[in-house]
């Protein structure tokens, strides 16, 4: 069981969910109210990455944000170093690639929010941003709690972009799913065998708890 | 109201989403339509049909001239697959239905037929390859020195494949320990899929060297865009790379009329211009 690679599995998931609820909420809340007509690009934009293979991103990060690229320069120049092989190139690829897992359930959560109790709240004097925290997050936690559980749980599950990307490099780069990839192409099932089972407990456990919690959470909600 | 315009919402996104994807599909199609090489009318021609190849990455640019000469004598199709090969010989174990499997490591074509899964004795060692250390033509490392070159501290990043299952990677860390690199360099190590990926990694820059297979070195895609200096053999265990024939082939003759193939004068030839040194002239 290579423990390296799954806790560096774990703090990737936790990462990037933490970052997609920080920054996919307010993404979710435009793309929600927002009543620009060009609007569904952006929306599209963000889907994107459920219907772009893995090796498009992965491309673009290896290639097109390469040191022989202006903006791969660009970056070398900030940072010292190019996006692949580092933990921080994976950080980067992994929100992209889960912010419509992120974003969809925030912004079904927001549409399931009473218009009429948002307004009220506004004209009862609080600010928007006040009404955000004690008016529609409070009611559409439930989505909120899928959006971040499901990015977590897409992050952990991530294989392509990282096999593309990474490099491979133990307690940086080499997570879990790699790990497994490795050990069926050594053949060593047995290994490859345990880490599975370990991620498909670990999952269905995670999905369990969480769809658990967000019938009660919804069911709660009705009844007030 | 609400839920009403959060439909119309999704229902934007799908089918703009549809759309595009819809748009992609029909390019691709067009673009089909007009490809000579397609391969339902080819097979209808050639007499020994279809002979379905798994082969080493570091046989890319070889195999693909080898399998073009072929299908010109034998009048064949050779649809040719090229990755890592400990991840042929699990697909092949679990029955991925290839005719022929190119190996970089002679033991798993010799563990299929151990297993009975290639036909016995047909294991056939048609190439020993090679190791060099590989820069862009851009880079500022003088690598005439060898080995020693990655000691330079700007260096961040050496791919080599991975030395867990792939055989160029196996090499690459006996020659970086041999050479008593392997400890200084060892953080800065990022390993490829198989040794194509490590061979993209340095390509593309993203690496700032490599150890990659000579064959790779002297192909078509990487010739002009750098320069290698050969890792002596001394330093490594030789990469015998066996090739064997599949027991569940569904084309067992197509599968033979290739082997026989690679045993010719003109494809060791080819090998031998690919880097590759000859089985006859080294002991198995």
């Amino acid at each position: 069981m290579n423990w390296q690679a799954i806790a560096l599995s774990l703090k990737l998931a936790v990462s990037v969910a933490g970052i997609l609820l920080v920054a996919g909420l307010p993404i979710a809340y435009w793309v929600t109210f927002s009543r620009w007509r060009w609007k569904f690009l952006i929306e599209a934009v963000v889907a994107l990455p459920l219907v772009l293979p893995p090796t498009v991103l992965g491309y673009y990060i290896l290639v097109g944000l390469g040191p022989r690229t202006f903006p791969g320069k660009l970056w070398q120049s900030w940072f010292g170093h190019t996006l692949p092989f580092t933990f921080g190139g994976l950080l980067i690829a992994s929100v992209l690639y889960s912010l419509p897992f992120a974003v969809q359930p925030f912004s079904a959560g927001f549409e399931t929010v009473d218009r009429r109790l948002i307004e009220a709240s506004w004209t009862l004097g609080a600010s928007r941003l006040g009404t955000f925290f004690r008016v529609i997050l409070p009611l559409s936690a439930a989505g909120a709690v899928t959006g971040t559980v499901l990015s977590f749980a897409h992050t952990i599950g991530e294989f392509g972009v990282v096999l593309m990307v990474g490099g491979n490099i133990p307690g940086v780069t080499r997570t879990v799913s790699i790990d497994i990839y490795d050990q069926v192409q050594a053949a060593n099932y047995g290994a490859a065998n345990r880490t599975a089972l370990v991620l498909l407990l670990f999952s269905f456990l995670v999905l369990s708890v969480i769809y658990g919690t967000n019938r009660r959470a919804q069911s709660l909600w009705r009844k007030q | 109201m609400n839920s009403n315009g959060g439909s119309v919402r999704r229902i934007h996104t799908t089918l703009s989403v549809a759309l595009a994807g819809l748009a992609v599909a029909a390019v691709s199609l067009v673009a089909h339509a007009g490809d000579p090489a397609s391969a339902a009318s080819q097979a209808a021609q050639k007499p020994c049909g279809t002979v379905t190849v798994a082969a080493a990455a570091d046989l890319m640019g070889a195999m693909k001239e080898i399998a073009t000469n072929f299908e010109k004598a034998a009048r064949c199709t050779v649809r040719v697959s090229t990755g890592s090969s400990g991840n042929f010989l699990s697909q092949i174990e679990n029955g991925a239905p290839f005719d022929l499997f190119f190996s970089a490591d002679i033991e798993y074509p010799r563990k299929l037929e151990s297993e009975g899964l290639a036909a016995s004795g047909s294991t056939y060692l048609y190439a020993v390859g090679k190791i060099v250390l590989w820069v862009r033509n851009d880079s500022r490392l003088d690598i005439s020195k060898g080995l020693a070159a990655l000691r330079d501290p700007s260096i961040q990043k050496v791919s080599i494949a991975n030395p867990q299952h792939a055989p160029y990677g196996r090499a690459a860390e006996e020659a970086l320990r041999k050479a008593g690199i392997y400890d200084v360099i060892k953080d800065r190590l990022v390993l490829g899929e198989n040794i194509s990926q490590a061979a993209q990694f340095v390509e593309s820059g993203n690496a700032d060297a490599g150890i990659l297979a000579l064959s790779l070195g002297l192909s078509p895609g990487l010739k002009e865009k750098g320069h290698y200096w050969r890792i002596p053999e001394n330093l490594y265990t030789p990469i015998q790379q066996g090739v064997v024939v599949m027991r569940a082939s569904q084309n067992p003759q197509g599968a033979q009329a290739f082997l026989e193939y690679i045993k010719t004068p003109a494809t060791a030839a080819l090998l031998e211009r690919y880097g590759f040194a000859l089985p006859a002239r080294v002991k198995p």
